[in-house]
């Protein structure tokens, strides 16, 4: 049943890919129809693990044995838990409306068919890296969402620059799967082991360094995959990508793998401080850095990708407060995935509405022209800056005062990026929805098709009850506290006070942007005679020019030097030595001069040596 | 009489046939000098037999002239041969054979 | 079946095809084409029928031959050979089927000549890693030589006369210092045994004295490190697999490098194992070097062959450094990576025989957009390419992570780095595929390129297939190697290291 989730995707995937063109005219209603039975047996699983008491919901399933030599021994098993289990809803579900929503969407792309195997092959890699019961068997569904999101991200391969994103993306990927390879080394010669249950029940007697390193390799891993600090510089590239895509790969669940990983490896973490505060601090620093760069973004996919760094930093961040905020990073991830998901499809269909154009500085006025996406945009937009009841929030502002439990510093960073958040959303908000418009010549706004809205809507649904649903309908807490332990959350400050604080920093947040974007006019050019702040949110914080002059260059300048060598160097002495040989040779030769004198001459001397060193010898 | 004169004798003839095989360029001169080397190779077998009452150096004596002897007619050949084709017989002349 | 026959049916094969009149070029290829076919099946069935329970030699046959110098000729077959033998076996169909028209116009060759020393070539491939006498061994590693410095000479690009003589000098010069060691061998066992012996079984029983043992050591390894290739010695390769035909270019790469490292885990090993101790240090470090400079070396190559030629001897350095880890998850890990590089490497180097027949050239800068024209032909490079950047799910992951983590528990540091060696082989893989299947198609390349044919499907589908079947059931090739890499840990007196963590069951019992 659980192998189910993961075969029926694949199977669309390879009949799609290997059907070729006589399935272009049903193609796409056949992915539709996997990924959404996938979600029917996720939900049917759901309802079998709820019928069952807390202790006994987790379920595995040990397909047959993959690797084993000597004492390294890899089972291809899955792993059905209570956290696999809000991972398989949330990927089957959001992605299950996001082929939908992607008919619409491609409708007129050549290649649409290819466009939902490869969706499909990403729906099945993220199951079974959500579904794996080792650490290894989740790297393979690891890089096969890497593999996948690539794929997609440069899926318009004739456009250059969408080819260098997938690359990028990929390589960047590949430097975080240096630390889950790395990680996984370590458990093993440390533990003995893989699996997640064996880890989580020898992690205690391993010796605590090991345990710490393993922990900072896991994170390297998480910062790949989900773009967090330092190698975030890939996600706002991976907007290359067709819209859906960014929605489904780059906002609601790859992207949050690296969550999931931590959670999931929560015994490491749990035994080791230094690699829990490095979590908090990379977490820290990536929330502020994605908002800041979401500020000053013109590109309206951008500034969505800038706020799914941020949000992200949020997870880690709460996953790196130890046991009391895993079940909050969690929550925020469902509900970001929801209202995110949400909020890139809304982009995706004003960007549809206005010939594929991106920049929010042509937009404008658009809420009397396409009143759904403004509807079902306006409510993700509520969601994510947190606004009561709204599905952002319950889980923020739970992680908010998680973190001031922890530490006022950590705890000050969230509240700041709230109201930054705040900030770039309104500003997106107003540019696109209020104001005068904006278009550019030709430019028709139109309201997209129903086949687009309605996955739209009910993510707008999910926006605005997600949060209630979860928290109160679903106890979330108590569902999760069987993987992630139990947890007594100290509160320094009650929730009276840092409720309406964190919502005063919002309010002030939106209508400094509001005052700025909505009731001054916005130039349609980029003003050039901005701060250097805001230069500095342009370029990405500069991420790319110093990946370039760090690794980029140098890298290139070896490689060149290294090819250099071995031509010259280690070629160039294997030539020079023949050469040489070669050379005396062609010396030699002329001794063979023709003149029967010289010869004579030569045996004379030849002779005369020998009976010179037969008389020595004698004498 | 004392042998060693006859060794002596031997070698002077042996010099000078090898310096006329070096130095000499006309093909017929240096086949000469040749034939002066091994008549002076003989003189010294036939002198050493003597000396020792054996009967080898005397067997190795015959030996050479018979070697000598066939040379002789395969060498005039040829010199024979290079002087018709070339009308000369300058031993200098045919470095053909060469690198 | 025994191994004489499998020997046999390419030879017979070889001489069938060379005797055919000339000018009946498509008979030539359908006979070679059918020797292959049934060779690979012949191959296949001794290889399930092996005795998975049993590390040592099977198949075994031993019949006298120089009897004064103690030389027979034996052959018998061990988990790690069989498994080479049968990857040798199954390519050999699959390169005539895509190398089906490059012939014709190559080099200076005739067609029947061509399939005929592919498959006297593959008679030496199948003896190489058979022989169980080390003069045999020896016969066939020299004689190897013979078949592919025609195969490259005759039928290559433009400066294949260079290319095979380079080869060729390297091969010997390696060779060489092999027969001195060989000869010095012999002399040991005289001394020891009272008669002189090349054979495995009693080589391997020897006990050699150190000092002697380093030398001997030291010719053989420098023979295999030549053939491997491993760096400095590996500047034969990019030239010989970019002079020679795609098909050629993968039998060497794929399956006659792999007698090198063949070499090192079959003989170097268990004959001297405290030599292998002794050097391991170094050659680690030699193989580090090798995965590092080859991958830097891939990405500054503008020739599409010469770039997978260096991929490989970066692969190279991941084989050897498995195997110096004495691990049992080094040494099974790098044989079954022997194995999934032969089929990966293959893959790449036929796809890419594919484009440069098209387009009349092999410089990446002469394609781009090719995707938009022929999206088959991409995506099977594109695969193929997955796989040689270890993409997990596919084969190679699985042979790449277990020399990574077999050596990890010897040499953390060693493997450390070369776990960044996985970082450089994304690049050189998706950086290629960047530059000459995606963008806008040049007029040239949307002119010539044409969609991947049927045939040349028909070569590529069942080495993808494999690639992706071992990724999922790596179990299968194994459950027959790991009894052999046992048998090896056993003869070097090796055990693997244990975890800090002794398992939940063993520190309960101690009261911790």
């Amino acid at each position: 049943m659980t192998a189910a989730l993961i075969g029926l995707p694949l199977l669309g995937a390879t009949l799609l890919l290997l059907g070729g063109r006589r399935t272009n005219t049903w193609g796409h209603f056949l992915a539709v129809a996997m990924s959404a039975s996938s979600f029917f047996v996720g939900v049917a699983l759901y309802i079998q693990m709820l019928g069952r008491s807390a202790e006994e919901r987790a379920v595995g399933q040990h397909l047959f044995d993959w690797i084993a030599v000597g004492t390294f021994n890899v089972p291809f098993g899955l792993h059905l838990d209570q956290l696999s289990m809000c991972f398989v809803l949330l990927i089957t579900g959001v992605g299950t409306l996001i082929h939908i929503y992607s008919i619409g969407y491609m409708e007129h792309d050549p290649n649409r068919r290819r466009f939902f195997a490869y969706l499909n092959l990403f729906v099945a890699a993220m199951l079974l890296l959500v579904l794996a019961d080792n650490y290894l068997l989740l790297y393979v569904g690891w890089e096969g969402v890497g593999l996948a999101s690539y794929l997609l991200i440069s899926f318009w391969q004739h456009k250059p620059s969408a080819a260098v994103a997938g690359k990028k993306a990929f390589i960047v990927n590949r430097v975080g799967d240096v630390g889950l390879s790395l990680a996984v080394m370590l458990m093993f010669t440390t533990l003995g082991t893989v699996t997640f249950q064996g880890v989580a029940d020898a992690a205690g007697q391993g010796p605590s360094l090991k345990i710490t390193l393993i922990g900072f390799a896991l994170l390297l891993a998480a910062c790949g995959k989900s773009a967090q600090f330092p190698l975030q510089s890939w996600l706002l590239d991976a907007m290359e990508g067709p819209t859906p895509v960014s929605a489904l790969i780059h906002a609601a669940t790859m992207v949050t793998a690296g969550v999931y990983l931590i959670i999931r490896a929560h015994a490491i973490f749990d035994l080791s401080q230094d690699a829990r505060t490095a979590v908090v601090v990379i977490g820290a620093i990536t929330l502020l850095l994605g908002a800041f760069i979401g500020t000053a973004k013109d590109d309206i996919k951008k500034g969505l990708a800038g706020s799914t760094m941020s949000q992200i930093g949020y997870m880690i961040l709460a996953a790196g407060l130890g046991p009391v905020g895993y079940v909050f990073a969690i929550f925020h991830l469902l509900t970001h995935g929801l209202f995110k998901a949400g909020l890139f499809l809304g982009a995706g269909s004003v960007m549809h509405g206005m010939h594929d154009d991106v920049n929010m500085r042509h937009y404008g006025a658009l809420r009397t022209s396409m009143k759904i996406t403004y509807a079902t945009f306006g409510l993700g937009f509520l969601a994510i800056i947190g606004i009561p009841p709204f599905a952002g929030f319950w889980s923020k502002d739970e992680i908010i005062s998680a973190a001031f439990g922890q530490n006022y510093l950590v705890g000050l960073a969230t509240l700041i990026g709230a109201g930054v958040t705040a900030f770039y959303m309104t500003r997106m908000m107003a540019m696109t929805f209020f104001g005068e418009s904006r278009w550019e010549d030709g430019v028709h706004p139109h309201e997209s098709s129903t086949v687009m809205t309605a996955p739209m809507m009910i993510l707008a649904v999910g926006s605005v009850f997600g949060g209630l649903l979860l928290k109160f309908v679903g106890d979330i807490e108590a569902w999760l506290e069987p993987v992630t332990g139990v947890a007594h959350p100290t509160h320094p400050i009650s929730a009276a006070v840092l409720i309406p604080v964190t919502l005063l920093v919002v309010a002030s947040g939106a209508g400094y942007a509001w005052t700025k974007y909505a009731q001054r006019p916005v130039p349609v050019v980029a003003p050039t005679d901005v701060s250097i702040l805001t230069r500095a949110a342009r370029a990405d914080a500069y991420g790319d020019a110093i990946n370039e002059a760090v690794f980029m260059r140098p890298g290139l300048h070896l490689t060149r030097a290294l090819t250099w060598f071995d031509a010259k160097g280690i070629d160039g002495t294997i030539g020079g030595v023949s050469a040489a040989i070669g050379g005396l040779s062609a010396r030699a030769r002329r001794l063979q001069n023709g003149y029967t004198r010289s010869y004579a001459l030569t045996m004379l001397g030849g002779a005369a040596l020998i009976a010179f060193v037969l008389l020595l010898a004698r004498l | 009489m004392n042998p060693n004169y006859y060794i002596a004798l031997a070698g002077i003839l042996f010099t000078i046939g090898a310096l006329g095989v070096l130095i000499r360029r006309n093909a017929i001169i240096v086949f000469m000098s040749v034939e002066m080397m091994l008549n002076a190779a003989n003189l010294a077998f036939v002198a050493a037999a003597r000396e020792t009452g054996t009967l080898d150096g005397q067997v190795a004596a015959f030996f050479v002239m018979v070697v000598a002897a066939a040379e002789v007619v395969v060498g005039l050949a040829i010199i024979v041969t290079i002087f018709r084709s070339r009308r000369s017989a300058s031993i200098d002349e045919p470095s053909l054979l060469k690198y | 079946m025994s191994l004489t026959a499998l020997m046999l049916l390419p030879l017979i094969g070889a001489v069938v095809v060379f005797a055919l009149p000339a000018g009946r070029d498509l008979l030539a290829k359908q006979v070679a084409l059918g020797f292959g076919l049934v060779v690979a099946v012949a191959a296949v069935v001794m290889g399930l029928g092996m005795d998975k329970s049993n590390g040592g030699l099977q198949y075994v046959e031993k019949y006298s031959w120089i009897p004064s110098f103690g030389i027979s000729w034996g052959l018998g077959v061990d988990g790690i050979s069989i498994v080479l033998i049968v990857m040798a076996a199954v390519m050999v169909p699959l390169v005539f089927i895509a190398g089906w028209n490059d012939v014709e116009n190559a080099g200076r060759g005739t067609v029947k000549g061509f399939f005929s020393l592919m498959l006297l070539l593959e008679v030496f491939m199948i003896g190489v890693f058979a022989a169980t006498d080390l003069f045999l061994f020896y016969v066939f590693f020299e004689a190897m030589l013979i078949p592919i410095y025609f195969l490259i000479g005759r039928f290559g690009g433009p400066q294949r006369a260079y290319a095979a003589m380079k080869f060729l000098l390297y091969s010997l010069v390696g060779g060489l210092f092999m027969l001195a060691a060989l000869i010095g061998l012999y002399v040991v066992s005289a001394r020891e045994l009272g008669a002189g012996t090349f054979d495995y079984t009693a080589l391997t029983q020897l006990h050699i004295d150190p000092a002697t043992q380093k030398m001997l050591f030291l010719g053989f390894f420098f023979a295999f490190a030549v053939k491997a290739p491993m760096v400095p010695f590996h500047t034969w390769l990019p030239d010989a697999a970019a002079e020679s035909t795609p098909g050629t270019a993968t039998l060497l790469v794929g399956v006659l490098d792999k007698v090198g490292t063949f070499g090192m885990i079959h003989y170097l090993l268990p004959i001297f194992p405290d030599a292998s101790k002794y050097f391991a240090p170094a050659i680690i470090t030699l193989a580090v070097i090798s995965i590092f400079y080859g991958a830097l070396l891939a990405i500054g190559q503008s020739d599409m062959m010469r770039l997978v030629a260096f991929s490989s001897v970066s692969h190279f350095g991941f084989i050897v450094m498995g195997i110096f880890a004495f691990t049992s998850q080094g040494l099974s890990g790098s044989t079954l990576y022997m194995v999934n590089h032969g089929f990966s490497t293959g893959a790449l180097f036929l796809v890419v025989g594919y484009l440069s027949s098209r387009r009349g050239s092999k410089n990446i800068a002469d394609f781009g957009g090719v995707q938009k024209v022929a999206p088959i032909m991409a995506g099977v490079f594109l695969l193929a390419g997955l796989s040689s950047l270890a993409l997990p799910g596919m084969s190679s992951f699985v042979s790449e992570f277990l020399v990574l983590v077999g050596t990890f528990s010897e040499y953390p540091q060693a493997a450390n780095i070369a776990t960044v060696g996985i970082v450089l082989a994304a690049f050189y893989i998706l950086w290629m595929y960047q530059r000459t299947m995606t963008g806008e198609p040049s007029q040239e390349v949307s002119s010539t390129v044409n969609e991947i044919s049927k045939r040349e499907l028909v070569a590529i589908v069942p080495i993808i297939a494999i690639i992706i079947a071992f990724g999922l059931f790596p179990q299968g090739l194994l459950n027959i190697i790991n009894p052999t890499t046992k048998q090896v840990q056993s003869t070097v007196q090796v055990v693997d290291p244990a975890p800090a963590v002794q398992g939940l069951a063993s520190t309960e019992g101690s009261g911790s």
